[in-house]
């Protein structure tokens, strides 16, 4: 697999192990860039001669792992566009976003999350995408959509019921609370815990591990485990594009967008 | 069990370790975003650090409307 320098995110094939790193001030904001070069990344993935067995997934920014899909631009689009072919631009944003997510979800590679600080909305969402998330003990987690008027969208909903069950879900999602790596430990989110910096590190430690299996072994063991829960995924993106087209969301994105703070992460 | 008095002076050392700002310099009805000068990330990062410090949850919508360490206290001593 060729190395890639992007706008938002490289990556490389190091040691027999795919490093994908997300690099986009503030934090990985997800939007249409970062969106084509993940696009990019899965077309490269999917190329039959890769040889890796592990993939690692982690960021270069200093707050965090992601903060989620990239709100100003959504409004932006959203303000630029006549009504009726915002939500038909929407949905197609969200659609080809569950196509990576999916992509990565199936991956016949191991695949592992290495998170540190803001790991929020879709940014929690592609780390669940992961086999494996090991975890910074300063990262948090959280669902902050309901904040918005929204649910989360790329597919986090169904991937943490099949993960960890409904309960946790509706905590997470309802309150839209933050929790820290001990309480995601605790509920089985997170596999390991490390010190503050050192999740790459780390995940490069598990990966080598992962490295020794054989790989058809590996695949189909993953096969059996991580079924894609295809159907509520597109019930998702439904309910997403509904919510989103009401007035309440358009304003509380405005407020969103309009807020001094550059990171306007607390409710 | 730990006094609301003990509890706001580690919330207290805890904050002026974290952001490097003299113990004596903070008081306990100091607005900690405006004292410490931090954004709500960092906020974020000091409630991290105060659930690992005193091993509790403290949900982040209990902080909505705190801005000054004793009410910060009081919401962890509730959960000690």
């Amino acid at each position: 697999m060729k190395p890639f320098h992007g706008k938002t995110l490289s990556w490389q094939l190091r040691d027999g192990v795919i490093e994908l790193l997300l690099d986009r001030a503030p934090c990985n904001e997800i939007g249409s860039d970062t969106l084509g070069e993940l696009e990019q990344f899965v077309m490269a993935l999917s190329a039959p001669q890769t040889d890796a067995q592990a993939l690692i997934i982690s960021s270069a920014r200093p707050e965090g792992f992601c903060a989620g899909a990239d709100l100003r631009e959504l409004y932006r689009e959203s303000q630029r566009l006549p009504a009726n072919i915002r939500t038909p631009q929407l949905r197609s944003f969200v659609e080809r976003t569950h196509r990576v997510m999916n992509f990565l979800d199936a991956a016949p590679l191991t695949t592992i999350a290495a998170v540190h600080g803001v790991t929020f909305g879709g940014g929690f969402e592609l780390a669940l995408t992961c086999d494996l998330i090991i975890a910074d003990k300063m990262a948090r987690f959280c669902f902050p959509e309901l904040r918005l008027g929204l649910i989360p969208g790329f597919g986090g909903i169904p991937r943490l019921k099949r993960d960890l069950g409904n309960a946790i879900v509706r905590d997470l999602l309802l309150t839209g609370r933050s929790i820290n790596t001990t309480k995601a430990q605790a509920i089985g989110l997170v596999s390991q815990i490390v010190r503050e910096g050192h999740a790459l590190h780390i995940a490069r430690l598990t990966a080598a591990q992962l490295n020794k299996f054989d790989r058809q072994t590996a695949i189909a063991a993953k096969k059996f485990i991580k079924p894609i829960p295809s159907d509520e995924l597109r019930h998702e993106i439904d309910v997403f594009c509904e919510l989103f087209a009401r007035p309440a969301v358009e304003a509380s994105l405005r407020k969103f967008v309009e807020s001094n703070d550059a990171l306007p992460y607390l409710p | 069990m730990p006094t609301l008095e003990s509890t706001t002076s580690e919330v207290l050392d805890l904050a002026a370790a974290h952001f490097r700002v003299p113990r004596e310099q903070l008081r306990p009805d100091d607005d900690f975003f405006k004292k410490l000068g931090i954004s709500s990330l960092e906020a974020l990062d000091l409630l991290t650090h105060l659930e690992h410090h005193f091993h509790i949850e403290l949900p982040d919508y209990e902080l909505q409307g705190v801005s000054d360490f004793r009410t910060l206290a009081e919401r962890i001593q509730s959960r000690l």
